[in-house]
């Protein structure tokens, strides 16, 4: 898995769970809250879905690491090399 | 036979357009079934039907603005036999197959008094005739009786006018719904109000300590507690809970918890969970989850748009720290909650710093007085103050 493969996968389940953003107009540095003005219940059902896709669990406390695209990349990746690695 | 006619999608729509047709004639429905789409100033919304049999007819077509009341399509009864279709006499609302308290959405239609021996019409036909200067009596009715419909009217000007309502973009609908049904609250329903900060710091812990190594699908949010709190304290102060019709409170049997979700770009819509008040905290927020993804995606259903009986709005996790709302006619209370704050509080004697929030239940004293919204109230904070208890 690389960055670019994880960057489509997180604009395509937050699109998922946010039907009325479109992937293209989503920067790097836009804030899940603050800037795609998600609330705590979609927040909850993108960190599912990525659950779902990814098999990585993010705890709550988490949440802040995946708020932008610039973010979740290195995060995501290395989570998933502590998965297949643990 | 039955004509299933527009059902009421809320004080605040007056119709909308008919977008999909999910039953064909000759198939079998039940109550609850799903068999149509239309497309409203809020969404696309499911209409249920709330008939039993077979249907021989469909009575709109896709594209067609449908206003409440308007036929759809012809059910036979279970067993019933296929006999020739009888005229409708025209205007017979004593018919229309809808839940009891979406009367009052009558109330919402443009008042012009119907004027006997004129064309007969619907009130969406007769404003809109009336804003484009068309004169009723000169068009042709595809409605019961020959009434004219909203769409005759349309289809009349079409060639000479701009629709009013497509040259506005979807957000300016959503304003306008939401601006007429907030418009008829403060000025029918006598509002008063009381609200309470409440110490949230157990809640948060106990959900916290829950939630921590819990799969994703297995979280609660605050939000959650919140609206169950406020379905067991409307079980309890049941003047809270229900409509105020034709001049008079009734109360509901059971608890449908609207949940106010904020729309991106702005505007909300309130679908209700339909039997909260059987459901555990978990399916609360199941119930939750399903229909904030389902208002996203614009696939809430008809009866979820009516059938609410108190609303709880909640500002989420940031923002300020309380909210005096406005009540959903024809319900009789709304409980505000603020996001949450850390605050200096006194805990035991001593000052200690906790996350509070402030809940504000707004009510109709045409229903209540404040000694009963004290009541909701503290059973409110009670509860969220023992969450095991939810």
């Amino acid at each position: 898995m690389t960055d670019p493969d994880i960057r489509a996968i997180y604009l395509e389940e937050l699109v998922k769970i946010a039907p009325d953003l479109d992937a293209e107009d989503i920067a790097n540095e836009d804030h899940l809250q603050d800037d795609l003005e998600l609330d705590s219940m979609d927040i909850l059902n993108f960190v599912s879905a990525l659950h779902a896709r990814l098999g990585i669990d993010i705890p709550e406390v988490d949440y802040p690491r995946i708020a932008t695209l610039w973010q979740a990349q290195p995060y995501l990746l290395a989570r998933l090399r502590d998965e297949s690695g643990g | 036979m039955g004509v299933f006619r527009m059902p009421s999608l809320g004080s605040d729509m007056e119709g909308g357009k008919l977008v999909e047709w999910l039953v064909a004639p000759g198939d079998t429905v039940t109550r609850g079934d799903v068999i149509a789409v239309v497309e409203t100033q809020k969404g696309a919304i499911e209409i249920e039907c709330f008939e039993e049999g077979t249907v021989r007819e469909l009575q709109a077509d896709l594209d067609q603005d449908l206003p409440v009341g308007a036929p759809m399509a012809l059910i036979l009864a279970p067993g019933e036999q296929d006999a020739a279709p009888t005229p409708e006499p025209p205007a017979t609302p004593a018919k229309t197959p809808e839940p009891a308290f979406a009367k009052p959405v009558a109330v919402v239609a443009p008042t012009a008094a119907p004027p006997s021996g004129r064309t007969a019409a619907s009130p969406a036909a007769r404003v809109r005739a009336g804003e484009l200067s068309v004169d009723l009596a000169t068009l042709e009715g595809s409605g019961p009786g020959g009434a004219v419909l909203l769409a005759d009217v349309e289809g009349a000007s079409a060639p000479k006018h701009d629709k009013p309502a497509k040259r506005l973009g979807q957000m300016d609908e959503m304003r306008k719904a939401i601006a007429a049904a907030m418009t008829r609250s403060k000025q029918t329903i006598p509002h008063y109000y009381l609200s309470e900060t409440i110490d949230v710091q157990p809640a948060l812990d106990w959900l916290a300590a829950r939630n921590e190594g819990a799969a994703p699908d297995r979280r609660i949010l605050l939000g959650a507690l919140m609206v169950r709190a406020a379905v067991l304290a409307a079980m309890k102060v049941k003047v809270m809970n229900g409509h105020f019709i034709d001049g008079a409170f009734h109360a509901a049997d059971g608890v449908n918890a609207g949940v106010a979700v904020a729309l991106r770009g702005g505007g909300l819509v309130a679908p209700a969970l339909i039997g909260a008040d059987r459901m555990s905290l978990d399916e609360t927020m199941a119930g939750m989850r399903d229909l904030v993804t389902r208002a996203r995606a614009g696939r809430l259903r008809s009866s979820e748009m009516t059938e609410g009986s108190i609303t709880i709005s909640s500002l989420g996790e940031t923002g300020a720290e309380a909210m005096t709302g406005v009540i959903f006619p024809p319900q009789v209370a709304l409980v505000g909650i603020g996001a949450p704050h850390v605050r200096p509080w006194i805990v035991d004697g001593a000052v200690a710093a906790r996350t509070v929030v402030t809940m504000t239940l707004s009510a109709d004293h045409r229903a209540s007085d404040g000694r009963q919204a004290a009541r909701f109230i503290n059973d409110f904070e009670t509860r969220i103050a023992s969450p095991e208890t939810l």
